[in-house]
């Protein structure tokens, strides 16, 4: 006959308790996967990084699960571990952080540009639908691809607030600038990024000066 | 306090922080009221808006599968 092993009635309800944070840790993850790659896609640009960066993070996220304090921030408290594992490695890979990370510009990407004023010219407001439509599909579909291009550093803070929602003190603590820094980034970030989807929709033809409003019925 | 006290040039200079969420409660409250009154500035505020809401769509991908079965490997072995 084999021995008994005494098991405590502690023992078994802390076996009760690990086995239910595991099965709360995994749905969660599983429920957040789809946002965990978006934004390590955003973050990496690059398919096989987002996906190390999502398991690095879900590692990470599992060592760390007893400081999750409220079951209810899941999402936020895992997506700021995915964001400091992607922030690590990046800082780990330049060598001179904030030099390279500032681009050099001759000034003239970096004048005020608003994507707004250009589609609001006298010419353009004849467009309506299904026009319209066809241009907000087209800035919906081209975001993605218009932030890829931008360099890292206003990519960076544009997807750490326009992306992940942080506010500037957050974005600034996470990258470890002043607020300032962080506000300057966005501004020069998001004209760029509204001056590429102006140029995207120019070269896709859907800006042409329309013919005269006598020819169209409008 | 009167309505709509800010111009719409103010609207414009506070209106990127008022979408990120960055001014103070009063401004927020100025330009509230302001836009509420101005189909201008209502439409100006509501384009930035859309392409705010486009930028964050941007950060949702479908997990490929490949990724999926790699997750549930790394949980299974905790």
């Amino acid at each position: 006959m084999r021995a008994m092993i005494p098991v405590s009635d502690q023992e078994v309800q802390d076996s009760r308790v690990n086995a239910d944070l595991h099965d709360f840790f995994a749905e969660q993850v599983t429920r957040v996967a789809d946002r965990l790659y978006g934004i390590a896609l955003r973050l990496t640009r690059n398919g096989e990084d987002a996906e190390d960066v999502v398991a690095e993070t879900v590692a990470k996220a599992w060592t760390k699960v007893g400081e999750l304090r409220d079951p209810q921030t899941f999402e936020a408290w895992i997506q700021r571990i995915l964001t400091n594992t992607f922030l690590s490695e990046w800082r780990h890979r330049r060598a001179s952080p904030e030099v390279a990370m500032e681009p050099e510009t001759d000034g003239s990407e970096d004048e005020p540009f608003s994507l707004y004023e250009k589609l609001h010219q006298p010419f353009l407001l004849w467009w309506a639908t299904p026009e319209q439509e066809t241009i907000a599909k087209l800035l919906r579909e081209d975001m993605g691809r218009a932030l890829d291009a931008l360099v890292d550093a206003f990519r960076i803070a544009i997807v750490l607030v326009d992306v992940e929602g942080y506010s500037y003190a957050e974005a600034a603590k996470l990258l470890g600038v002043p607020i300032g820094t962080v506000r300057s980034r966005l501004a020069r970030g998001r004209a760029q990024l509204q001056r590429a989807l102006w140029q995207h929709a120019q070269d896709a033809g859907l800006l042409d000066q329309p013919a005269s409003p006598k020819d169209k019925n409008v | 306090m009167s309505k709509s006290k800010m111009t719409c040039e103010e609207v414009l200079e506070y209106l990127v922080a008022y979408l990120d969420r960055e001014t103070d409660a009063q401004t927020l409250t100025e330009i509230e009221w302001h836009l509420e009154e101005c189909r201008g500035c209502f439409s100006r505020a509501e384009f930035e808006r859309k392409l705010k809401a486009y930028l964050r769509e941007s950060g949702s991908s479908r997990a490929p599968e490949r990724l999926r079965t790699r997750i549930k490997n790394v949980i299974d072995k905790f």
